[in-house]
């Protein structure tokens, strides 16, 4: 509980999305991933999205790039970003728009790292590309980089597969931060690591947060790490979100029973018996209803979803 | 470096194999054609040289290891005997003069078609369901599945014989003397047209299907994904982040398709009469010339296992990964 | 909802064909990869991928238009005999003509009827083709099997020979083959199969050892189940799509081989088949007289026989790597195709 509140509740969203309904397309059916979902981030804002994986968090993600590929598509609803509709932009802006004002950092920093180029080349391409500079001064500003995320310079000749897990994840971070973007996305930037670099990688986040003030929207299954970092957050299922509230509130208590299951909360007393640590056992929700606001800046899904608890 | 020698140690084994093969094919090949060519050909030859052939091919009393042992040293050494359908000519003579000309065809064709198919093997993934990506590779497919001497015999009628083009045989024109002159290069240019063109149209589509499917495969990967985040310039992306991966496959295929190559070469030199090794294998085999025909063998092996291991040695320099370990 | 998000999972995987999984049962619903079956009795996680293969393959286009093809090809080999009761080599016109109401397709250089002799020659070509296919897949699972299976030392040796194989030129060690062989159809076939297996084996065995590493396997050979059981029974039937396409590469490798093989004249020339054909038509000159008649047909159907084998073998990856699938515009979904499946 030691992040900064401060730049906490601004007015004027960097992010809103609005009503965004993501398909994936089938030979003969469809499937929705992201179903009607609503939210904003402030400026300096860290907003965390929590749920289990294939709950469409990371599609989300993928949709604010407007990275999605064929079968998945934007169905419906409006990203805007500074005031800008992502959705309506044309490739040469959407090209300018990536990076510059949103970066992200990605899951597996194995994988995202192009395997036949050093990690300098790598941050160079970003930096000749969207800021014009030379090779010479790219190189320059990339060793810069790397220092500010603790990596010895002489890095920047080495491939990613010379590169420790949580190094390559730090280089990752540097490259997302190159542009001095308004908005970082982090799509579980610690899952494939192990505790310890985990706890480095995150305190560098914050760190990196502090000193350049952008916005964050934060992707995990984790929820003491999203509660820790978190100002507000919100739970997906199944396509959805089911609760939307400030970190503390949701920590100290959680409306949803699939919340609760996700905190690890246990059952009440009385009541309708509701399995809420058995997510593994079969329960499901299905048509859960559109958010309400319970107390001020608490949302949630209402209860009567709970009626298709039982499968 | 150990993956180098590891691959030197395999080609070594491979050429081992090779000679072993030849040495063990005329002595234990039911029907004893090595007595049939000496029956046909024996007044013709001086008594050492009988000799010798028949210690070469196993017509011989000495034990059979010690047969083996000789035979290895005569070939590491190159002593491949004189060639029977154009005697006396020692066999290590007549295939040097015709190893540039297939050289030259082969090496022309394929790295035309590997350049070619690659490039659009490339723009077809990149541009799923485009034009590229529909109509060719049917249709490459298609052509790729005519023999490679039936389309040279296509090629020779349509442009040769009917349209008179391109000359339909030889590798330059009986009239010219060979020379550096521009005359002489461009006689050798036109004679290629044919014969290069049926090789690449047979062996392109293998090239670029080969290409399409690994760059789907790559396009599918995170690092071309966030190359995308990063908003870098689709080119860029399509070249030096998808390509420059998808392309590893492809190198070392380059070095598997070389003995196809080979194979193509030697049945288009056949049809268009080119001077090559292909086609002297062919004339070594109607004249029941063994001799010569083993050292062709081998000289096309030897060559097939160098060009691997030079494409080895570029597989390293293009992918990191491997000069780690 | 809860149903919806289960088959994302599901189609982004490739495994929404057939409706092998009875409906309503959303856990088992990636099942059909192997590792999902690891559960399942054998035949269970055996079946399914088998069946929307061939389901896959039934509808799919190039798939479809291939078996014509081929269907044509082998009816016309079986009828030869019906339709020229003759011998095909047999001199029954003048030299040369072109083709016209007597002779459909001309005649050779010595008076042959070309449409008898590309007819009869269907038969040496595809049985030649076929044979060679079906032994040089089999050596393949045999090696590659055999590798994946007993690893190490095995392993070793039979990679070691799989690769020499594939890297000695084809085309030059058929030729010295054929040429050290007494000419005849074994010596053809025995050569193709010796220079053709290795490429086989080298597929099936990354294939095999990709699935000897799956925790079924494991669970097999913990249960003390028969090596050559859980070879055959395990692992042979999770690699039918391999096996397939490797099977048909085969059989166009033999198709092609045996023509280039005969038309260097190292077949058995007395055989009537498109090779020999070609050979003889080279022979006789049929290029510099401009009888176009003589070497057209034989290479034709060399090339649309190992066309429509593409095309199918094109159809398999395609079904089996739904990546390789041709992108559709999204349209709605009909509700009749699906229940038929």
């Amino acid at each position: 509980m030691t992040v900064s509140q401060t730049s906490f509740g601004s007015h004027e969203p960097v992010l809103e999305i609005k009503d965004l309904t993501v398909k994936y397309r089938g030979d003969t059916r469809s499937t929705t991933a992201v179903d009607r979902v609503s939210f904003s981030i402030g400026v300096g804002e860290i907003f965390g999205l929590a749920g289990e994986s294939g709950c469409g968090k990371s599609t989300i993600a993928n949709a604010i790039m407007r990275l999605l590929r064929d079968p998945a598509e934007i169905s419906g609803g409006s990203i805007r970003f500074g005031g800008k509709d992502v959705l309506a932009m044309r490739p040469e802006e959407l090209r300018r728009f990536r990076w510059q004002d949103v970066a992200m950092v990605f899951q597996s920093a194995m994988n995202s790292l192009n395997p036949v180029m050093t990690i300098g080349d790598q941050i160079v391409d970003i930096y000749t590309t969207h800021a014009g500079y030379t090779r010479k001064e790219s190189l320059r500003r990339a060793a810069e980089l790397l220092e500010l995320v603790r990596i010895d310079p002489a890095r920047l000749k080495s491939y990613p597969h010379q590169l420790s897990g949580g190094m390559r994840q730090r280089a990752v971070i540097a490259m997302a931060v190159a542009l001095k973007p308004s908005l970082l996305i982090l799509d579980e930037p610690t899952t494939a690591l192990d505790v310890v670099v985990q706890q480095e990688i995150m305190a560098q986040i914050k760190e990196l947060q502090r000193e350049l003030g952008f916005s964050v929207l934060f992707i995990t299954h984790d929820m003491s790490l999203m509660v820790e970092l978190s100002h507000r957050m919100a739970v997906m299922y199944g396509g959805r979100i089911v609760e939307t509230a400030k970190a503390k509130d949701i920590h100290a208590a959680p409306l949803h029973p699939y919340t609760q299951a996700l905190m690890g909360a246990f059952p009440p007393l009385t009541g309708p018996r509701v399995p809420l640590t058995g997510l593994a056992d079969g329960v499901k929700f299905s048509n859960i209803a559109d958010l309400q606001e319970v107390s001020p800046a608490h949302f949630v899904s209402p209860l009567p979803a709970l009626q298709g608890a039982q499968p | 470096m150990r993956f180098i020698l590891r691959r030197l140690g395999f080609y070594l084994i491979a050429f081992w194999v090779s000679i072993t093969l030849n040495f063990l094919l005329p002595r234990f090949m039911p029907g004893d054609p090595v007595s049939r060519m000496f029956a046909r050909t024996q007044d013709r030859m001086q008594p050492e040289q009988i000799e010798a052939l028949r210690k070469l091919l196993g017509v011989d009393d000495r034990p059979i290891w010690e047969q083996y042992v000789g035979y290895m040293h005569n070939m590491v050494t190159g002593q491949m005997g004189v060639s029977i359908s154009r005697f006396p000519t020692p066999v290590t003579e007549v295939i040097a003069s015709q190893v540039g000309w297939t050289l030259l065809l082969g090496g022309t064709a394929l790295v035309i078609a590997a350049v070619v198919g690659n490039l659009l093997g490339i723009l077809a993934a990149w541009r799923r369901g485009g034009a590229i990506d529909s109509a060719l590779p049917p249709f490459l497919i298609f052509i790729g599945s005519f023999p490679y001497f039936w389309l040279a015999m296509g090629a020779l009628y349509l442009f040769g014989v009917t349209l008179g083009w391109f000359p339909i045989r030889h590798a330059f024109s009986d009239t010219i003397e060979p020379s550096f002159s521009w005359e002489f290069m461009s006689d050798v240019g036109m004679h290629l047209v044919l014969p290069a063109l049926t090789i690449v149209l047979v062996s392109v589509g293998g090239w670029m299907l080969g290409m399409r499917n690994t760059m789907i495969a790559t396009n599918a990967e995170d690092y071309i994904t966030m190359a995308e985040a990063k908003g870098l310039r689709p080119g860029r992306i399509m070249f030096r982040y998808a390509a420059r991966n998808a392309m590893l496959p492809s190198v070392t295929s380059f070095g598997m398709s070389l003995g196809f190559v080979v194979g193509g070469a030697l049945l288009t030199e056949v049809v268009f009469a080119y001077p090559g090794v292909g086609y002297q294998l062919l004339n070594a085999v109607q004249g029941l010339d063994y001799p010569l025909m083993q050292g062709l063998f081998l000289t096309i092996t030897a060559a097939v296992l160098l060009a691997n291991f030079l494409v080895d040695i570029l597989y390293v320099r293009l992918d990191p990964r491997v000069r780690a370990n | 909802m809860t149903s919806s998000i289960a088959t994302t999972a599901s189609t982004v995987s490739g495994e929404t064909l057939a409706g092998g999984t009875p409906p309503g049962t959303l856990a088992g619903n990636t099942a059909g990869t192997p590792d999902g079956g690891a559960g399942l009795p054998p035949g269970a996680s055996v079946r399914r991928p088998n069946r929307s293969l061939l389901h896959g393959l039934l509808t799919n286009k190039k798939a479809m238009t291939g078996a014509a093809i081929l269907f044509v090809f082998i009816a016309l080999a079986l009828l030869a005999p019906v339709l020229y009761p003759d011998n095909p080599s047999k001199i029954t016109g003048m030299a040369s003509q072109e083709p016209d109401a007597e002779f459909w397709l001309g005649t050779t250089a010595k008076g042959q009827d070309v449409l008898a002799l590309t007819i009869h020659g269907a038969r040496s070509s595809l049985f030649v083709g076929l044979t060679v296919g079906f032994a040089s897949t089999f050596i393949g699972i045999l090696v590659g099997l055999a590798s994946a299976y007993f690893g190490k030392f095995i392993d070793e040796a039979l990679s070691l020979t799989t690769n020499v194989f594939l890297l000695l030129p084809g085309l030059p060690l058929l030729v010295i083959l054929a040429a050290f062989l007494p000419p005849g159809l074994g010596t053809v076939i025995l050569v193709l199969v010796v220079t053709g297996w290795a490429g086989s084996a080298r597929v099936l065995r990354s294939q095999a050892l990709s699935i000897r590493s799956k925790d079924f396997v494991a669970a097999a050979v913990v249960t003390g189940e028969r090596p050559l059981r859980i070879m055959f029974r395990e692992i042979l039937p999770n690699m039918a799509s391999i096996v397939m396409g490797t099977l048909l590469a085969c059989i166009i490798y033999g198709i092609g081989a045996q023509a280039g093989l005969e038309f260097l004249g190292l077949g058995d020339v007395s055989t009537v088949s498109w090779g020999n054909n070609l050979y003889w038509a080279g022979n006789e000159g049929a290029l510099l007289t401009g009888s176009w008649w003589v070497f057209v047909p034989s290479g034709l159907c060399i090339a649309l026989v190992a066309f429509s084998l593409s095309l199918v073998n094109y159809a398999v990856d395609e079904v089996t790597n739904p990546r390789l699938r041709k992108i559709r515009k999204p349209k709605p979904a009909k509700p009749g195709k699906r229940a038929s499946a």
